[in-house]
């Protein structure tokens, strides 16, 4: 007899059997289902989260470091000034050979004027490479130069925003807006930019769509280091030469090695804490450790579903052999050794987790559209709750990992032979006179 | 010529709740091929635990117990296995149909553990089906038929190995008297086609029309004579 004959026979008995319930088999195979479908659901929520966030921080470009300007607590700087300096910028230049590019930045806010047109927005002095670096796209004109740069010219390059509300009728391009009493010729518009999402505290979400572009050469020279804000009641002056150096280190590999080179070269020259480094490589490989540990804490609680789906499958069985204990009995009268009878019943154990493995892996393949639906739901019927969900959790995009649906059915199949073991023995430990007496 | 089954000095004793009862005491005799005998006696005279040795359910405490030319005695659980699901045919008071299964798949059963499962096995059971009448219910399951049917069912289950011998636990005992003489007619004629059967009975009727009658007491034969 061939051993395929057999095992088809012994499925399709299974199946036989199992139909004889169908109730209870399907609300068995439904734990399983719900244990696979979460692992699956759940690792690829924990995966969507994380490319998110490694995302948002890749954004901010790999080999770049971000060097900032802190304010430091206290009054005593208004007179003084504080931050990073020209000197910081030149020695950085100097010394450090592995950065490709250093970009110095410095934003005020200022009121831009177009007649009788006002605004007040981020004025950003900086360097030809400031557009690359924020991944600004140019619309129409041009981006400053380093013509522009060299010769301190009153140009401006300004935002979608800007342009729309300086000049909501006619082509800005050419014409000039005041800043700070003085005109500045307007060269080039940039695209609207989503604004830059903030990281954990470390650096803050950036608007765009309401800059002016000038050299940073321009704004040393014609407006200075001084920052007043007066408004009722207040008095702000702030004196800082450089908001933020954004380096470019020449490859991947000297990213960390140059932060620490960029600290203590920087360091030397500042008494006070008025500096912070930032460095996206850092937090990006912080942002996979805290997935690793995202997706470790999903699958665990994924897990514990699984564990009780086949404690599900591990009740049923242990309650089919108690009521089949007269089918056992005539099974081994009619010549079923022990271990036909430990078959029997694993295979209806691994039948009912196999199913619910399956159709966990089909369910699991509908998480994307699943969750947009649950999503939209929320949206609709919660709308209150939903306003003060973090933006993550309102964006997230689950992302299938490919290796969690091989996982998740071998996870299942291994449940169904784990919890059926145990029953299959004991139903396969009958004493057959006995069952064949057992009503 | 080698008796089918043939029992010398066979003892059972069981330990119940530190009390030793000792269920068979030394039974002997010999069952010739084609042979139709039957098993009496009261309850506790041993019949039952007899049935369950020469089926092979149980193993003997002492003595013998020769099938054919093989010493089944002393055989552990798994060859007495094998021993059931291709020597002994097994008839049952209650039937003991699997419901679950269609009359085809109920004979089948023993060819599925004596590994002779093929696809000319249904063609068999089919035929052992029509031998015993039922023919046109091949695919119906055991609650869809009467007693006397499902009995049926069981004799052509019984056959399917081709066995040694046929043990019959009070074939009878929960039919009606017209059904039950249709069964032993059945039985009678499996005999006159060289069938051995032996019948555990406790029905006088019943047992007349068996060849031989071994009666049972107190784990001892008291008779055995043939009609």
């Amino acid at each position: 007899m061939s051993t395929l004959t057999v095992w088809l026979r012994t499925f399709q008995l299974a199946g036989k059997s199992l139909w004889m319930h169908p109730l209870r088999s399907s609300l068995t195979v439904l734990g399983i289902f719900i244990g696979v479908s979460s692992v699956i659901w759940l690792l690829a929520i924990g995966e969507g989260i994380g490319r998110a966030a490694q995302e948002q921080i890749a954004s901010l470009g790999a080999q770049n470091i971000m060097v900032r300007t802190v304010k430091p607590s206290g009054d005593e700087f208004q007179d003084s000034g504080y931050g990073l300096t020209r000197k910081d910028y030149v020695r950085l230049l100097a010394t450090v050979p592995t950065l490709e590019k250093v970009i110095p930045i410095r934003i005020t806010t200022a009121e831009f004027r177009n007649h009788t047109r006002v605004l007040e927005g981020r004025l950003v002095g900086s360097t030809p490479d400031y557009a690359i670096v924020t991944r600004l796209r140019l619309d129409r004109g041009r981006f400053i130069s380093d013509a522009d740069i060299e010769h301190e010219r009153n140009y401006c390059v300004i935002a979608a925003e800007t342009a729309q509300r300086l000049f909501p009728f006619g082509e800005p391009v050419g014409r000039q807006i005041m800043i700070n009493e003085e005109f500045y010729t307007v060269v080039g518009v940039m695209k609207p930019r989503a604004p830059s999402a903030g990281i954990g505290g470390s650096l803050a979400a950036e608007e765009f769509d309401r800059d002016v572009y000038i050299p940073i050469t321009a704004m040393w020279r014609r407006i200075g280091d001084m920052n007043v804000v007066i408004k009722p009641g207040q008095f702000q002056r702030d004196i800082y030469e450089i908001s933020q150096l954004t380096l470019r280190v020449v490859d991947r590999d000297s990213v960390l090695p140059t932060a620490d080179v960029i600290r203590s070269t920087i360091e030397v020259a500042h008494d006070l804490p008025d500096f912070a480094v930032t460095v996206p490589l850092e937090l990006l490989e912080q942002a996979r450790t805290t997935q690793i540990m995202f997706i470790l804490f999903l699958g665990l609680i994924a897990a514990i579903s699984l564990v009780v789906g086949g404690i599900g499958i591990m009740n049923i069985m242990l309650a089919t052999v108690i009521e089949r204990t007269r089918e056992v009995g005539i099974r081994r009268a009619l010549g079923a050794k022990k271990r036909d009878i430990t078959r029997q019943f694993l295979t209806e154990s691994v039948v009912l987790s196999v199913t619910g493995g399956a159709l966990g892996v089909l369910g699991g393949l509908f998480c994307g559209p699943l969750t947009l639906l649950a999503r939209k739901g929320f949206e609709r019927f919660l709308p209150n709750q939903w306003e003060v969900l973090p933006a993550l959790i309102k964006t997230v995009e689950p992302s299938l990992i490919p290796w969690s649906i091989p996982l998740a059915f071998t996870i299942s199949v291994l449940v169904g032979i784990i919890f059926g073991v145990y029953p299959a023995a004991r139903a396969a430990s009958l004493d057959p006179i006995e069952a064949l007496r057992h009503e | 010529m080698t008796p089918a089954v043939s029992v010398t000095d066979l003892g059972k004793d069981y330990v119940l709740s530190g009390e030793t009862i000792h269920a068979l005491r030394g039974v002997s005799f010999d069952v010739p091929l084609a042979d139709y005998i039957s098993i009496m006696g009261p309850s506790g005279s041993g019949k039952s635990t007899l049935l369950n040795v020469l089926g092979c359910l149980d193993r003997p405490s002492s003595g013998r117990f020769m099938l054919s030319d093989v010493d089944v005695s002393q055989m552990n659980d798994d060859q007495r296995a094998e021993i059931r699901a291709s020597r002994i045919g097994f008839i049952f008071q209650s039937y003991n149909l699997l419901p679950a299964l269609t009359v085809v798949e109920n004979i089948e059963i023993p060819l599925y553990y004596s590994g002779q499962l093929d696809p000319r096995s249904r063609v068999r059971c089919i035929e052992l089906a029509e031998m015993v009448g039922l023919g046109s219910r091949l695919d119906h399951r055991p609650t869809q038929l009467s007693g006397g049917q499902q009995q049926r069912v069981a004799i052509a289950r019984s056959m399917v190995n081709n066995p040694e011998f046929i043990l019959a636990d009070e074939p009878t005992g929960n039919l009606d008297t017209a059904t039950a003489t249709e069964i032993l007619d059945l039985l009678d004629r499996l005999n006159r086609q060289g069938r051995t059967i032996i019948m555990v009975t406790h029905e006088h009727d019943v047992a007349q029309r068996t060849k031989r009658a071994i009666v049972l007491r107190d784990g001892r034969i008291v008779s055995d004579e043939r009609y």
